[in-house]
C-alpha cells in the first residue's frame, strides 16, 4: 500500500453530493473505528499515550510520518442550505501499520503530530482481532468517560444560564 | 539618469531589533504566554482566527503576541502562515443544528424548544470598569443546573416548517462551491462566495455596513431570529481512510437574521433571511455579517440596490482588512521615483502658469 504525500479530497468534496451519507454505519467495524476516532480527537496526546502504556503494543511502523496541513471548513447557507467555504483549520495526520498488517489512520485538528500518530496507532489496534477489545477497554472507554464528564459539566454550567420566564399577572384574574 | 539607492539595510535591521525590544516592553514585567493570551484574551484570538481565516488558537495567540496586540497585523501574519501549508482537502459541512450550545438567544420568540440560554455574555452588564479585576481576581465557580437533553433546533427551522420564513437555498447537483482563496473574485458573485468573503471580512467594516442598513441605507427591517455559540464536530472525508473521519470540535457563532417579508403573485409572502457564521465567539461579527448578507441579496429579491451595503462589488472589494491595509500602508514605503516625476511635472506646469499670467509689462520688457 502506497500513500502519496499530499492526498486531497477535492475530487469528491468539491462537488455537492447527494444527501446520502457515505458513512452510514452499516459496517460495524467502520462504525467502531469512527466512534474511537471521535473520542481520540478530543483527547490530548499525553492522555492517549498514558493510556497506551498500559498495553503491550505489537510491532508497528509509520506508513505516513505525521504531517501538518489545512482542511477547508464548510458551513451551510442558513445552517441547512447549500455549502460554502467558511475558513481553514490546521490538521495533523499520520498513518501507522501493525506488523500483522492492519493500517490505521490518524487525523486531528491542530498541529500536534504526535497526537495524529497515536490516533493512527489506536485506529490500527481497533481493527486488530488481538488488540481491538483491549484498546477499547483500556484506552477508548476511559477517554470517552472523561470526555462525557467534561461535556456534562459544561452542559450543567450552560443550563444554569437558561432564562425561566414567568408572567406577571396584573389585576383580577 | 538611473540612480540606485542603497544603504537602508542596517537601519532596517536595527529597527527590527528595536521592535523586538519594544515588543517585550519593560523586562521587569512578566512575559505574557500564549496560553495566557488564548485563555484570557480569548475573543481577540477568535477575531484573529475568523479574519485570518484559519482555525488554530495557538497560532492566533502567537500572532497577537508577535503583533504587539495589533489585531490586523496578527491577521496578516496568520494569512501568511496559512499560505505555507498544503491543503489536505475540504470538510463535510458542519451541522450547527447539532451544536453543543453554550449560548443561544432569540429576539423574536420567547419560548423556543431548548430555551433561551445566555451563556458567557457581556449583555446586561453595566459596562462599569471593575477595579477588582486589576489584580488577583479569583472568579466564583460557575453555577450549575440540571441540563436538559431536549434538542435545541435552529429557530429558523421551526419557523420554516410553517412556511412563514423562506427556506435556505439548496445546492444544485454537481454545483461547484466557490473558493476565493483559489480563484480571483468575479462579479456578480454567488452567495457562497459572498458568505466566504464576509466570514473573513473586517469586523469593523461589516459593523459599519450593517449599521448603515439600519440607519436607512438599504433598510431591510431585521430581527435576530437566533444567535447561537458553541462547539460543533468537524468531519473530513479522507479518501485514504474511506469514510468521514472525526477531526474534533471547533467553536462557532451563528446568527440567523429574519428580515422584511416579500411575496409575489405566485408566492405567498414570507420573511426573508440573512446569515452569519464565524469562528469562536464572534457575535458582533456574525450579526453584522447577517445584515450585510441580507443587504447583498437585494438584486435576487428584486429590491432597488442603491445603498453601499447592497453593492456587492463595493462590499466584497473592501471588506478584507489584509488587502485594505496592504494598499493603504504601502503608501508609507519609498515612492521617491514616482514622486520625483510628479514633482517634475508640477514644476513644469507652474512655470507655464507663471509665464501665462505674467504682467504685460514684463512680457513687453521681455520682448
Amino acid at each position: 500500500m502506497k500513500l502519496s504525500i499530499i492526498i486531497d479530497n477535492f475530487g469528491s468534496a468539491s462537488f455537492v453530493k447527494d444527501a446520502v451519507d457515505p458513512v452510514t454505519p452499516h459496517n460495524t467495524q467502520q462504525a467502531q473505528r469512527k466512534a474511537a476516532m471521535a473520542v481520540l480527537a478530543h483527547a490530548e496526546a499525553g492522555e492517549i499515550a498514558a493510556r497506551l502504556r498500559n498495553l503491550a503494543l505489537p510491532a508497528h511502523q509509520d506508513l505516513r510520518t505525521p504531517e501538518n496541513g489545512l482542511v477547508m471548513l464548510r458551513g451551510r447557507v442558513g445552517g441547512d442550505g447549500a455549502p460554502f467555504n467558511l475558513g481553514e483549520a490546521t490538521v495533523s495526520r499520520a498513518a501507522v501499520r501493525l506488523a500483522s498488517g492492519e493500517v490505521g489512520f490518524g487525523y486531528t485538528l491542530g498541529r500536534d503530530s504526535e497526537k495524529a500518530r497515536l490516533i493512527a496507532l489506536c485506529d490500527a489496534l481497533v481493527q486488530s482481532r488481538d488488540f481491538g477489545p483491549a484498546v477499547e477497554r483500556d484506552v477508548i472507554a476511559p477517554l470517552r468517560e472523561q470526555l462525557t464528564v467534561r461535556q456534562k459539566q459544561a452542559a450543567a454550567e450552560t443550563a444554569a444560564t437558561k432564562v425561566d420566564f414567568y408572567t406577571m399577572v396584573r389585576g383580577e384574574g | 539618469m538611473y540612480v540606485a539607492v542603497k544603504g537602508g539595510e542596517r537601519a532596517i535591521e536595527n529597527a527590527h531589533r528595536q521592535l523586538a525590544h519594544k515588543r517585550r516592553g519593560d523586562q521587569s514585567v512578566a512575559e505574557v504566554s500564549l496560553d495566557q493570551i488564548s485563555e484570557q484574551l480569548g475573543l481577540a484570538v477568535d477575531r484573529v482566527m475568523s479574519e485570518g481565516s484559519l482555525y488554530d488558537r495557538e497560532l492566533a495567540a502567537l500572532a497577537i503576541k508577535q503583533a504587539r496586540g495589533d489585531l490586523i497585523e496578527a491577521i496578516f501574519l496568520v494569512r501568511a502562515f496559512r499560505a505555507t501549508l498544503p491543503r489536505f482537502g475540504i470538510s463535510e459541512p458542519v451541522d450547527t443544528g447539532a451544536m453543543r450550545v453554550e449560548r443561544r438567544v432569540s429576539a423574536t420568540f420567547k419560548d423556543i424548544p431548548g430555551g433561551q440560554i445566555l451563556g458567557p455574555t457581556f449583555d446586561y452588564t453595566h459596562r462599569l470598569l471593575d477595579p477588582s479585576l486589576a489584580e488577583g481576581f479569583v472568579p466564583e465557580a460557575p453555577a450549575t443546573a440540571e441540563a436538559s437533553t431536549a434538542p435545541t433546533p435552529r429557530v429558523t427551522d421551526i419557523l420554516g416548517r410553517d412556511g412563514l420564513i423562506e427556506s435556505s437555498p439548496q445546492a444544485e447537483d454537481g454545483a461547484v462551491v466557490g473558493d476565493l482563496t483559489r480563484e480571483p473574485l468575479n462579479f456578480p458573485a454567488d452567495r457562497d462566495l459572498r458568505l466566504q468573503n464576509l466570514a473573513r471580512g473586517d469586523e469593523g467594516f461589516l459593523l459599519a455596513m450593517g449599521y448603515s442598513t439600519q440607519r436607512g441605507y438599504g433598510r431591510n427591517h431585521p430581527f435576530v431570529g437566533e444567535i447561537r455559540f458553541g462547539e460543533v464536530e468537524v468531519e473530513f472525508l479522507a479518501e485514504d481512510v474511506g469514510f468521514a473521519v472525526p477531526l474534533g470540535a471547533i467553536e462557532l457563532t451563528e446568527c440567523q437574521m429574519v428580515n422584511q417579508f416579500k411575496g409575489s403573485a405566485t408566492e405567498a409572502p414570507c420573511f426573508t433571511r440573512g446569515y452569519g457564521l464565524a469562528f469562536g465567539q464572534s457575535e458582533r461579527k456574525t450579526m453584522s455579517m447577517a445584515l450585510v448578507d441580507r443587504a447583498l441579496r437585494a438584486r435576487e429579491l428584486g429590491e432597488e440596490a442603491l445603498a453601499p451595503a447592497q453593492d456587492e462589488e463595493f462590499v466584497m472589494s473592501h471588506s478584507d482588512n489584509v488587502q485594505a491595509t496592504g494598499f493603504v500602508e504601502h503608501l508609507k514605503l519609498p515612492h521617491y521615483v514616482d514622486f520625483q516625476s510628479e514633482l517634475g511635472l508640477l514644476r513644469k506646469l507652474r512655470k507655464e502658469f507663471a509665464e501665462a499670467n505674467a504682467p504685460d509689462a514684463m512680457k513687453e520688457a521681455a520682448e
